[in-house]
């Protein structure tokens, strides 16, 4: 357990930091004291951000003061350890590779000298943490990935990327939750809608879960994108089993 | 009822109201007005909640036509608001009727005024909120600014929205908009991935506004500021008014529509009594940071408050219990306010 260090961002929100690198133990801590906050929010905690190793927590200062703020998510803190966390849930988030979907599918292949059937079954042969959701709407930062799929994001960024989309930027790789510029390399994309504002629920996905990639053909990427268009569609959700790299474990 | 037909929708005019919260930690930034105290104001003037959905109109306003008769005020920067081309009072509430015309002949003074009209623009409630985040497409007016050939409408007024016609807050209690801007800040949260000499650069230099501000962030430019050992950090929570310097080493304050999670370092925070002076704040103009502590950030906010308490009280002195009638006397409606007297 680290401890929490804690920054002020002005003198209506502060920064409790738990380390400094992406680690799945410290992205836990900030996904337990922000479960925390969450089910019994502090009177004057406005909102919380939660990130890699950080959680921001905006407050009303006039109804709650910094110093008792931060002696209140102190003693949180010391009783974290008691808190039952729900178990990880891993989304399956379907894919078409390559193609119009997936125009950067061969760069990739050259890049890395694997070929396209490889990098669709590496690629899809890992459960994703989900460190953070942020930036825009829905967006997920996932860690992970297989280190022989590093690939260097494009040199010129496009202007716009189709919500959907999915890529590998350098280390890293994620889906676009709105059509947006971008710079990663785009090898598929997923006909759900990881941001629907009028839907029901908004956010398919939370920190601290996972996503498991599964290769879909076109015929049934329209079927699904149907299904999602009307409403219907059921995401497949299962438990983690350590299918992954184990990123995960002893959260 | 439909109030307003837009006739042309201006530079960029949003609905907006204090913003969406509670949603961040899905990504969804907070939107809202880049200027609460004006925006809160224009609400108190029409007797309005304070956090009732408002016009956000920048530097270039709209054209709209009055659809039916109702009482609107317009605050924060001068705009050359007019009605049927006559000068329109700001901070001030007035009656308008149907066919007049509202338009705007140029900015002044100030960079947003806040048109709120009694009973506010009736949009859908999403996510708690009916603030346009413009990148999201979500919120307000169809997730996106007015365009030509809208028609809004608005929610039930108030009975005591009529009596307030022509009321005026105290000079005092009216912010007067400066091409020089001078904004506290305390610092942090990455103060420390500065040198000595960087912080001395960011609070001794003057800043410029740069053409490429907008809702999301406000961008500047002037002397650059050194980090110590380059501008990453693992990405993390961007706080309201946050100052980020990027690599080129210009200062970016993160306002409204900023994202949720960032990147690069972030030398201070602009505190929340001042977020309204940049709000109101246009290209060209000069910025200049002041270090100051929590305890006074704190004490300064609260005055900020008290003041638009007094605005409120102010304005509302004397009004009696009211009720509002519509009655029908030989087949033509009429709207019938009956006060108490005092």
């Amino acid at each position: 357990m680290n401890t929490a260090r804690f920054l002020p961002a002005g003198e209506r929100a502060l920064v409790v930091e738990f380390g400094d690198e992406i680690d799945p133990e410290i992205n836990g801590q900030v996904r337990a004291l922000t479960a925390a906050l969450t089910a019994q929010p502090l009177a004057g905690v406005v909102d919380v951000v939660p990130s890699y190793r950080s959680l921001l927590v905006e407050f009303d200062p006039l109804t709650l003061n910094p110093e008792e703020l931060e002696r209140q998510i102190q003693e949180l803190l010391t009783s974290l350890s008691e808190l039952n966390l729900p178990a990880p849930q891993v989304t399956v988030v379907p894919v078409c590779y390559g193609r119009e979907y997936g125009p950067d599918l061969p760069f990739v292949a050259d890049h890395t000298g694997l070929n396209p059937e490889e990098i669709i079954s590496i690629h899809s042969g890992t459960d994703y943490l989900i460190y953070v959701i942020g930036f825009t709407p829905g967006y997920c930062y996932l860690g992970g990935m297989d280190e022989r799929l590093t690939t260097p994001r494009l040199k010129i960024p496009r202007t716009k990327v189709p919500a959907g989309s999915v890529g590998i930027g350098n280390k890293q790789t994620g889906i676009y939750s709105i059509t947006s510029p971008g710079g990663w390399q785009i090898i598929g994309r997923t006909p759900l809608k990881l941001y629907d504002p009028y839907g029901v629920s908004p956010f398919l996905l939370t920190a601290g879960n996972y996503v498991r990639f599964r290769p879909v053909d076109k015929e049934e990427y329209d079927e699904i994108a149907a299904q999602v268009a009307a409403g219907t569609y059921q995401p497949e959700v299962r438990s983690l089993t350590d299918g992954g790299r184990g990123d995960g474990a002893g959260i | 009822m439909q109030v307003f037909e837009v006739l042309s929708p201006g530079l960029l005019t949003t609905v907006q109201d204090r913003g969406r919260y509670g949603y961040q930690a899905f990504g969804m930034p907070v939107a809202g007005a880049m200027d609460d105290y004006a925006f809160r104001a224009a609400n108190i003037l029409v007797g309005n909640d304070p956090n009732t959905a408002a016009l956000e109109i920048t530097l270039l306003g709209p054209r709209l036509r009055v659809l039916a008769p109702t009482v609107l005020a317009i605050a924060g920067a001068d705009l050359g608001a007019c009605l049927n081309e006559m000068e329109l009072p700001l901070w001030q509430s007035v009656a308008v009727q149907a066919g007049d015309e509202i338009s705007f002949s140029g900015p002044r003074s100030g960079c947003r005024a806040y048109l709120a009209v009694a009973g506010g623009i009736d949009v859908p409630v999403v996510m708690g909120s009916c603030s346009t985040y413009l990148r999201g497409e979500t919120g307000g007016f169809g997730g996106r600014a007015l365009a030509a050939g809208d028609v809004l409408s608005a929610g039930e007024a108030t009975p005591s929205a009529r009596a307030l016609v022509g009321r005026r807050p105290p000079p005092e209690l009216i912010p007067s908009y400066s091409c020089e801007i001078d904004l506290r800040v305390i610092m942090g949260p990455q103060d420390e991935y500065f040198t000595e000499a960087g912080k001395e650069t960011f609070l001794s230099s003057t800043y410029t506004i740069t053409n490429e501000s907008d809702r999301m962030g406000c961008r500047l430019a002037g002397p650059k500021i050194e980090h110590v050992q380059g501008p990453d950090i693992l990405s993390d929570g961007i706080p309201l008014g946050a100052v980020q310097v990027p690599g080129h080493g210009f200062p970016i304050i993160l306002l409204a529509d900023r994202q949720t999670v960032g990147g690069y370092t972030k030398i201070a925070t602009v505190i929340g009594a001042d977020i309204c002076r940049i709000g109101q704040a246009k290209p060209g103009d000069r910025v200049r940071f002041h270090a100051t502590t929590r305890t006074e950030a704190v004490e300064l906010l609260r005055e900020h408050e008290e003041r638009l308490k007094r605005l409120a009280a102010f304005i509302h002195q004397d009004i009696g219990r009211m009720w509002g009638y519509f009655i029908k006397v030989k087949g033509e409606h009429f709207e019938v306010t009956v006060q108490e007297l005092k």
